[in-house]
């Protein structure tokens, strides 16, 4: 049972995780994109347009190959987030309008938009060809130990999410562009002062962030529920929100935090509390980050502060 | 074959830094000027900042842009080093026309600009902060493909000997088997460069990044730096816990490390001690040695005919023209500054019946980190005088002030408070009808004409009556401890400190709200009713700016917009508009012009005349001689000495500056700083 739960939470964890490694990237770059439900929502409406098109393009169903199954979903899920990713970015570089603001027009936005889109997606073979894609394993690998079962066992996706957290992690923290996305993030005009093209980062970060944050919504989709369509993604991106708060800007340590929300999100299906209760235990993520936001600021240490400049748009020529 | 490629690159880059820097002595070896501007012009909505400037600079040389705050100094800068680009004119740089769009354009021409708001990444160490965009060690393509292509050669002609030999073999069989191997080495080399090929683009990734981005030598290099100009900084240290002095230190060598020639420095002194500034003009004059060019903004006379070889002055953004430092006097750059013949005397009156108004007794305040910064002081100010406070800056001036404002907390002592109500109604809010008859029993009240106030025999009607009408005054002295008043208490006390920290903006004002606003933030609570009534404080705020000469394009702009100085007329304006009893001015000129101070010092004086006690904490002591009545001097925390402001010696102030009381282990550093404070009067002079 408890194997059961665990390895839930890990598969659910990855929709967490894509979630807040592309925020922590846009946040990095002083970009509070409170869009990332809608964006996550784009990301599953790209996936489920890019499938429909490849299977529609199969003359029988059986043809379809998995790994292009799972590129097409990938690359389509980043395309239509990224493009979400680009329009915050437009409204919120450009045309310096209110981060908060901008961001929640994307989470309507995004869910609209979604909304529109889902109901004409022909579904055939979601459930099938594309969900068994997704969730295919290693071939040497089964479900019969408890190590293989609870390690070895998840679809691609889980694997990339947790690889990615790591290097994404290591470029903030090592390398020369993290340093400088660093220092976007924290002062733009330092940034700018040293010829660091500002802009060109703000945008990339955006546009990646949403990406890679797209990527949890078609996790969500096509592994997680196995390609049915549920409207439940909006509230998994609040808590990817949460998420980069409770990570302290760090996609490593996001990597156990997302497990851990992932538990408490699924923990009133695996225990017997009264129906009404439930969305008590759901809550508890919510409460952890605010745990973690009073802790931060009680500890006064300004590495783990949020970057400096969040939120506040730049112009060089401000005086 | 990884280690092949990092030697080929870190080879590149040392040889690469040397030839640009050849290229570049051979560029300026003539007398073309490093720079030259002609006509640059550059507007900010209606504001003229700048207006068909003409400039040049030599190499090795410091050039002083002089000018009144306002006067476009900063503006034309910016103008040089990307921040803006100018609306019309053109820049030439060692004789070619350049376009500057950007900050990174700037650094290309070798032109590096230390800011008067330090741009630094607080949580960055200064490491961090100086490679910070760097971009000197590029990979060099050619080389890398070189490399390639010669290892393939060989692995190539190699493997073709083999095949000559095999050809060459007498024996069929012996020939089929070298044959064999010449074949099996092809094959490798042609193995090894798919690798090559394969992995180049990752290695290349590594290169660029080691994926530690101190490495690579980087260390090395700023090392050179500070080595060669002498700094003294700790490369591991974080920005926030770095003093201003640090900050600017890592500002300098940061540009250096990009491969500036020529400086660009805003006001560098305005926020350092005279052991600083001396300091950094030993370092700007080993950079002078080394060829570079320098631009020095400031307003400081004495700086200029210290350190720089040629004077530009600009004058509300017009350029005035350019002298020789050493042809020039301070009474010529005085004129071409200000535009007309400045008085510069301070009108000290005698204090008229100075009464105790502060009274300090055995004050202690600890830091934070458990020192003391204020240890056992006691004095007194009085109404009607100015007293300064004079002390090497961070020897608890700031903390005094802080504590007696409530800012602070104080640990021992007290701060008794003198508050003198001369006139003041009696009213029914603090005492009732019997307390009022009490109290004119013992004789306390008076009527407006002096007459001691009568109530027997009065009704109850009457006495309401005259109090509703105000006829019934009192005075009183009253005396009160402040130590346990919360600031907004003490402030409407009347007891106002007017700080002028080294960031204007954060202490004081708020940057994004107006002129008008600002001055609302003092009054506001004093409204009646739920709206805001802007009237009284737009007339504040109209009288501050022309009294003071503010430069600002309304009262409606918002206060971050202006100049650093006209911002601090603002602050210091209005905490001497709301006619305190005492006025605490903490170098209330510090990055002002001369005009501009003379200003503030006949304003603390007009305080003074009001009876008002001022204490003035300032840094120049010839305008601490000229200004106060009374000079006390701390030093450590402790109060050396206080002497009059009129029979007093610059040396012996400065002697007391630096007299550790009870403390005599330290006494080589003492004399050091005696020397310099010495220095710095006669410097002054």
């Amino acid at each position: 049972m408890f194997l059961v739960f665990l390895r839930s939470a890990i598969r659910l964890s990855t929709t967490f995780l894509f979630g807040s490694t592309g925020e922590t990237i846009t946040e990095r770059a002083g970009h509070l994109n409170l869009g990332i439900p809608g964006i996550m929502c784009l990301g599953a409406a790209g996936a489920c347009v890019g499938e429909e098109a490849y299977l529609k393009g199969l003359s029988d169903m059986s043809q379809a190959n998995g790994f292009a199954v799972v590129i097409i979903g990938i690359l389509c899920a980043m395309l239509f987030a990224g493009a979400g990713g680009l329009l915050y970015a437009f409204l919120t570089i450009t045309l310096r309008s209110n981060q908060n603001v901008s961001g929640l027009a994307i989470t309507t936005f995004g869910v609209g938009i979604t909304n529109f889109i889902i109901p004409q997606v022909d579904v055939t073979g979601f459930t099938t060809v594309v969900s068994k894609a997704f969730t295919a394993y290693a071939p040497g690998a089964d479900r019969a130990g408890w190590f293989s079962d609870l390690f070895l066992t998840y679809g691609c996706l889980v694997y990339i999410a947790i690889v990615l957290a790591i290097l994404v992690a290591g470029f903030i923290k090592r390398s020369k562009q993290g340093l400088s996305l660093r220092a976007v993030g924290e002062n733009p005009a330092a940034a700018d002062a040293v010829g660091i093209n500002v802009i060109k980062y703000k945008y990339i970060a955006c546009i990646v962030g949403a990406g890679i944050s797209g990527l949890g919504g078609l996790f969500f989709i096509f592994d997680y529920l196995g390609g049915n369509w549920e409207y439940t993604i909006e509230a998994l991106g609040w808590l990817s929100i949460a998420l980069v708060i409770f990570s302290v800007w760090r996609p490593n340590i996001g990597i156990a935090g997302s497990i851990l929300f992932a538990a408490f999100y699924i923990l009133p299906s695996y225990v017997n509390v009264p129906f009404q209760y439930r969305e008590l235990i759901k809550m508890i993520p919510y409460v952890v980050t605010i745990i973690v936001l009073i802790a931060i600021s009680l500890l006064r240490k300004k590495e783990l502060q949020p970057p400096a400049s969040l939120g506040v748009p730049y112009f060089r020529e401000e005086r | 074959m990884e280690n092949e490629i990092t030697k080929e690159v870190s080879e590149v880059s040392p040889e690469e830094e040397k030839t640009t820097e050849v290229e570049q002595v051979e560029e300026v070896k003539d007398d073309t000027p490093v720079i030259e501007l002609r006509g640059i012009s550059k507007h900010f909505g209606e504001v003229r900042a700048n207006n068909n400037i003409n400039l040049t600079l030599k190499k090795g040389e410091i050039l002083a842009i002089l000018g009144e705050n306002g006067s476009g100094k900063t503006t034309l800068m910016n103008m040089i080093s990307g921040i803006y680009y100018p609306d019309e004119g053109q820049i030439f740089i060692n004789g070619k026309e350049v376009q500057i769009r950007s900050p990174q354009d700037a650094f290309e021409n070798h032109i590096g600009m230390i800011h008067q708001h330090f741009k630094l990444v607080d949580v960055f160490t200064a490491a961090d902060n100086i490679i910070l965009g760097d971009k000197i060690l590029k990979v060099d393509n050619r080389k890398v493909l070189n490399s390639y292509f010669s290892d393939y050669r060989g692995s190539i002609s190699s493997a073709k000997e083999v095949r000559d030999a095999a050809l060459n073999a007498e024996n069929p069989e012996a020939r089929s088997r070298i044959y064999a191997k010449y074949l099996m080495k092809r094959q490798r080399a042609y193995l090894k460069v798919a690798i090559k090929t394969a992995v180049m683009p990752l290695l290349r990734f590594w290169e660029r990044n080691k994926f530690n981005y101190l490495a690579r030598g980087r260390i090395e290099a700023i090392q050179h730096y500070i080595k060669k100009f002498g700094f003294d900084i700790d490369l591991s240290k974080k920005i926030y816990d770095m003093s201003v002095s640090e900050k600017q230190t890592v500002e300098i060598i940061k540009v250096l490390y990009r491969g500036a020639n020529i400086l660009i420095l805003d006001e560098p002194t305005a926020v350092l001690t005279p052991q600083e500034i001396r300091k950094l003009f030993d370092v700007l004059r080993k950079m002078k040695e080394d060829d570079k060019a320098i631009i020095i903004i400031t307003h400081k006379l004495n700086e200029v005919m210290e350190i720089s070889d040629r004077v530009s002055v600009l004058r509300k953004g017009e350029y005035i023209g350019t002298v020789n430092t050493a042809e020039t006097n301070y009474k010529e750059l005085t004129e071409m500054m200000v535009g007309k013949k400045v008085d510069l005397n301070i009108d000290r009156k005698d204090p008229v019946d100075p009464k105790p108004r502060l009274v300090i007794n055995n004050l202690t305040i600890q830091n934070n980190e458990g020192r003391k910064v204020i240890d056992d002081i006691s004095f007194t100010a009085n109404g009607g005088e100015i007293l300064g406070i004079a002390g090497i800056a961070g020897n608890g001036q700031k903390e005094l002030l802080e504590g007696i404002a409530g800012l602070q907390r104080v640990e021992s002592g007290e701060i008794i408070f003198h508050n003198p109500k001369e006139n003041k109604p009696v009213t029914f809010f603090h005492n009732d009808i019997k307390q009022i008859k009490e109290k004119a029993e013992k004789g306390m009240f008076h009527y407006p004409d002096g007459t001691p106030v009568v109530l027997k025999g009065k009704s109850n009607g009457e006495i309401k009556k005259l109090v509703n009408n105000e006829q019934i005054l009192y005075y009183e002295n009253e005396i009160i401890n402040l130590r346990d008043k919360k600031p907004r208490e003490i402030q409407e006390l009347g007891i106002k400190l007017s700080f002028v920290p080294e960031d204007r903006l954060n202490m004081g004002l708020v940057g994004n709200m107006s002129i008008v606003d600002n001055m609302l933030l003092r009054s506001y609570r004093k409204g009646k009713t739920a709206f805001l009534n802007r009237k009284r404080p737009k007339n504040l705020a109209d009288n501050i700016i022309e009294e003071l000469e503010v430069v600002t394009p309304s009262d409606q702009t918002p206060v971050r917009r202006l100049s650093g100085g006209n911002v601090q007329k603002v602050l210091v304006g209005r905490e001497i508009s709301s006619s305190p009893k005492v006025l605490m001015a903490a170098y209330p000129v510090r990055g002002l012009d001369i005009n501009s101070s003379y200003l503030i010092y006949n304003l603390l004086n007009k305080q003074k005349e009001k009876n008002v006690a001022v204490i003035f904490v300032g840094e120049d002591l010839d305008v601490l001689l000229e200004l106060c009545d009374r000079i006390l001097v701390l030093c450590g925390g402790k109060i050396t000495g206080i002497v009059d402001g009129k029979t007093a010696k610059k040396d012996e102030v400065g002697l007391l500056m630096t007299k550790h009381v009870g403390e005599e282990n330290d006494s080589t550093q003492e004399n050091n700083e005696v020397e310099e404070v010495e220095d710095n009067g006669i410097k002054q002079n």
